[in-house]
């Protein structure tokens, strides 16, 4: 069956307490019984475990970060393909999907291939733009703000706008629940250290959060989706341990929001149910969760159909999925070679 | 009263609700009246059997039996058309 060799770059290899997407994708493509693929790493530190986890990745290649331009990363993409003639590359990271978005008509011209979201599909779901989104595709979201300082926060308050607790959250990563002020102030300043401005506001929503992680193939068309909630979390607000779900309403919000925005490419939605059984939508994510691996196993394997249309394939849409099936994340210490960890360090491969 | 149709139970007294994703565990007592509730039964069917079988008045088993069913309503285990 495997008679395609297809070679796969992969970015998001920091397999660790917050963990990247990376090294799951890379199980669900290893699984593939419909193509043999030679995974590249692409990795921005000498310490991101993934690397070094030789059963999973064949070569890696560090790369620069997106914050330094779309050019040096285009150059190191070039340097990479002439060496390793690579058909895919799949982002992972929110931070880099923007950057392969602006270079994805480069990447097909050197015939890489790619499964991402549009521009405007990629912008207008930006934290900040939620209210509009919401809008526009007809769901639920809760009332943000884009804010670049605490001031702005104070204002919102007084004119009634946004009251406590709300969610201080970064534009990238991280959401913190202000209960007062003085917390809405500590987290201001954490968030725009570490993400940049704006900060986003977003009201509070209580109730449940549930995950879905969906694959849409840019026609309207949801390829797969399974969704999924957090049994454990971790201080950073991580799953150390999730459950798939039997709920039919997640998966027709999930249809409904695809058909309505052609969604293309991996997608997580993070999903409030309220007490009264209301679907808030609180976030996309624009790429596979780091958990994508939960929905390999209950049957979905989103990463090689993701594989398949960046090659131009076609892909039948899944219809089913395992209900109650678990997974528990684990630490685990590897034992590396310096020599490796040398070679990464000065000469960027490894 | 009715619980959830897609309540999986299991014979060790395990209860996962997979809607929500939660799940339970339930000593036999326990185990014994929601395999009746799924079943179908009605609560004066199941007060009927289990005075029957256990050595336990009909008050203190009613008694019992609505802090139980409160319960399931409260972790919404219950058909949502049964809750009111």
């Amino acid at each position: 069956m495997k008679n395609r060799k297809l070679t796969i770059a992969i970015s998001g290899l920091n397999n660790v307490d917050s963990p990247g997407p990376g090294i799951p994708v890379i199980r669900g493509i290893r699984e593939s019984e419909l193509f043999d693929a030679r995974i590249i790493g692409l990795a921005y530190e000498n310490l991101e475990p993934g690397p070094y986890m030789h059963e999973f990745v064949d070569k890696t290649y560090k790369v620069p970060y997106p914050s330094e331009g779309v050019e040096p990363v285009l150059e190191r993409i070039e340097y990479i393909h002439e060496r390793e003639s690579v058909d895919v590359i799949i982002p992972n990271f929110d931070s880099e999907i923007y950057a392969f978005i602006r270079l994805e008509q480069k990447l097909h011209g050197m015939g890489i291939g790619t499964f991402l979201p549009t521009l405007k599909q990629f912008e207008e779901r930006h934290k900040s733009n939620l209210p509009r989104f919401g809008k526009t595709h007809a769901v639920n979201v809760p009332e943000s703000f884009a804010v670049t300082s605490f001031e702005e926060i104070e204002e919102l308050k007084q004119d009634e706008k946004i009251d406590f607790p709300l969610m201080v959250k970064g534009k990238f990563y991280d959401a913190f629940k202000a209960q007062n002020p003085e917390q809405a102030s500590i987290y201001f300043n954490r968030v725009s250290a570490r993400w940049g401005l704006p900060v986003v506001v977003q009201k509070f929503i209580k109730g449940t959060e549930v995950n879905v992680v969906a694959l849409g193939d840019g026609n309207g068309q949801t390829i797969g989706a399974v969704p999924m909630r957090k049994q454990y979390i971790t201080d950073k607000g991580k799953a150390w341990g999730g459950i798939t779900l039997d709920d039919p309403t997640m998966i027709e919000f999930t249809h409904r929001l695809i058909s309505s925005t052609k969604w293309r490419g991996g997608m997580e939605l993070e999903l409030i149910r309220t007490p009264e059984n209301e679907l808030y939508m609180i976030e996309i994510n624009p790429r596979l969760p780091a958990w994508v691996y939960l929905a390999v196993a209950a049957g979905q394997n989103l990463p090689e159909a993701m594989v398949l249309l960046a090659t131009g394939g076609s892909v039948q849409p899944y219809d089913k999925y395992e209900i109650g099936k678990m997974f528990i994340r684990y630490s685990f210490d590897m034992i590396c070679n310096l020599r490796e960890f040398e070679k990464l360090s000065t000469l960027g491969e490894l | 009263m009715k619980i959830k149709k897609n309540l999986a139970i299991s014979e060790t007294g395990f209860v996962f609700d997979p809607t929500t994703g939660d799940s339970y565990t339930l000593n036999s007592t326990g185990l014994e009246i929601i395999q009746l509730l799924k079943e179908g039964k009605t609560k004066e069917d199941i007060i009927r059997q289990m005075t029957e079988t256990y050595d336990v008045d009909i008050h203190t088993f009613e008694r019992y039996f609505f802090d139980f069913a409160g319960m399931l309503k409260q972790m919404q285990l219950v058909a949502p058309d049964e809750e009111s």
